[in-house]
């Protein structure tokens, strides 16, 4: 018999039965939620503003960036970010909260291997690649920047 | 000897018994369409451990402490454990049978291992070199899911074809005397590989393996799939379940409604699982629990249990190999008459206004 040819047609067979994911619903929970966490990231801004009206505008924008990862580490520890993640997709991973849960929720993981072989070297196991692709494209952007 | 090999199938002539048989369950199983079958179902995933796989190990122990009770024996009276699980180096099973002072054997067939470890100890049984066999598997979804996927508490999405892994172990003791279902044969099965490349569709991996399997039963038993009461998958979820009845179509097969699978049967729809259980845990436990205990009482008397197994690992997954398939059969038997209970015509209604009502629910639920 001839495997090749038979896998190919079972794979496609196969995927003619795969349940499709709805797009549209998809879309609209991440852009909801997305929406939501980037308002409260400007109320934040607003609000810290409005305290202190002296502080600029880099500084301000670096003390939302900490609050908002704090949070979201705060409620992946209570177990609540994951929910929020499995209804709302790349709505709540794209922001800067999913970047905190991707490093969280492996050292939460891993504690129990100990602090160094298990917490401090499991803790990038998803967000490493996140890392080195942002240093490396911006490394990139900037050699270009530096030509032009 | 031989003459009790018919190919891939072993006919049993001593007919091997199950005596003992024990299942126990996480909360979120315990909450499922099985729920209350179950011997034991766990109050948290922790089992009162410190990590997720102490706790599987404790189910294990559990696991195999109820099944040698319930078939009135100490453990000293059990000559060999055989047992598997999902981890690296299956250390579920082996660190559980450092609590017993016999002789072990650890098997690994990912989900299919409770089919082979039964296989296994009822041909050791068979051949009359041990008296009493355990033969246990368990799974953690916890466990599993940190070695396998992802972290728990990730917020990501599941694909549409994922399974759930199940937090469930089961247990069964094998004896050459006692009353009890009975093993008439086993079909050890070969590993299929279709091409699927997908970790997320373990169904369609598998049910190739499954469909192998099934056929060589049929064929070296020569049997049709009418002949059983009963014709149980182990975890191919609802795709898998699906294909698996395609398949067996185009060979010539008809799987009617006395065809189910463990995973699709584990978990209601809206408990969020997508295409069900999966895990050896799945199978075993509702093997353990609903289906020797029918066989127990004779409602059931002719059960084909297979149980399927992808025997992939993370590090062949992120090479980028295809997932092969192993599925392994049993078939067990039960002698038991029992008087059939006549249903009067009131409770026929109150059971087909019950059933209406459920369908129903299911069918604006899928809207």
């Amino acid at each position: 018999m001839d495997y090749t040819k038979r896998n190919i047609k079972y794979n496609e067979y196969v995927n003619s039965k795969i349940p499709k994911t709805r797009s549209w619903p998809s879309l609209f929970y991440a852009f909801i939620v997305g929406g939501l966490i980037c308002m409260i990231g400007q109320g934040i801004g607003d609000g810290i503003r409005a305290i202190w009206p002296d502080l600029a505008g880099n500084a301000v924008s670096n003390y939302v960036s900490i609050i908002l990862i704090f949070i979201a580490s705060f409620l992946t520890g209570i177990g609540v970010y994951d929910r929020i993640g499995a209804f709302a997709g790349a709505g709540s991973i794209v922001p800067i909260t999913g970047f905190s849960n991707s490093i969280t929720s492996p050292a939460m993981d891993f504690k129990n291997e100990g602090i160094i072989f298990g917490l401090c070297v499991k803790m990038f196991s998803i967000a490493g690649p996140v890392i080195v692709i942002g240093v490396l494209s911006s490394a990139i952007v900037g050699l270009i920047y530096l030509f032009l | 000897m031989l003459k009790e090999r018919k190919e891939q199938t072993i006919v049993f002539k001593n007919k091997p018994r199950i005596i003992g048989n024990y299942s126990i369950v996480g909360p979120k199983e315990g909450k499922g369409p099985f729920g209350k079958m179950f011997d034991y179902v766990m109050k948290d995933d922790f089992f009162g451990e410190k990590t997720y796989e102490k706790a599987e190990r404790k189910m294990l122990e559990h696991a195999i402490f109820g099944a040698t009770d319930k078939a009135k024996l100490n453990p000293k009276d059990i000559d060999m454990l055989v047992c598997g699980d999902l981890l690296n180096q299956i250390i579920t099973s082996s660190y559980a049978a450092r609590a017993y002072d016999i002789s072990y054997l650890g098997i690994f067939s990912a989900c299919s291992a409770m089919a082979l470890s039964i296989g296994i100890g009822a041909s050791m049984v068979n051949a009359g070199y041990f008296q009493n066999v355990a033969c246990a598997t368990s799974s953690h979804f916890s466990t599993a899911e940190r070695q396998f996927r992802f972290p728990l508490e990730l917020g990501n999405q599941r694909p549409p074809t994922s399974q759930w892994t199940c937090t469930a172990s089961g247990c069964t003791v094998i004896s050459s005397e006692g009353r009890g279902p009975y093993i008439d044969s086993v079909t050890f099965g070969k590993v299929m590989d279709f091409g699927i490349s997908d970790v997320n569709n373990m169904g369609a991996a598998m049910a190739p393996a499954a469909m192998e399997t099934m056929i060589s039963v049929f064929h070296d038993t020569k049997t049709t799939p009418d002949d059983y009461d009963l014709i149980i998958t182990g975890d191919l979820g609802k795709l898998g379940a699906e294909i698996l009845m395609d398949l067996m179509e185009q060979q010539g097969y008809k799987l009617r409604e006395n065809y189910c699978d463990c995973g699709q049967m584990m978990f209601y729809y809206d408990q969020n699982v997508l295409m069900g259980g999966s895990g050896c845990g799945c199978s075993a436990s509702i093997f353990n629990s609903y289906v020797i205990e029918r066989l127990k009482t004779g409602q059931l008397k002719n059960v084909l249990y297979i149980a399927t197994g992808a025997l992939l690992s993370t590090t062949s997954c992120q090479q980028g190999e295809s997932v092969p398939g192993i599925a392994h059969a049993i078939v067990v038997k039960s002698n038991v008459v029992t008087k059939s209970k006549t249903i009067t015509k009131k409770e026929k209604n109150k059971i087909a206004n019950k059933v209406e009502k459920q369908l129903s629910k299911f069918k604006s639920e899928e809207n």
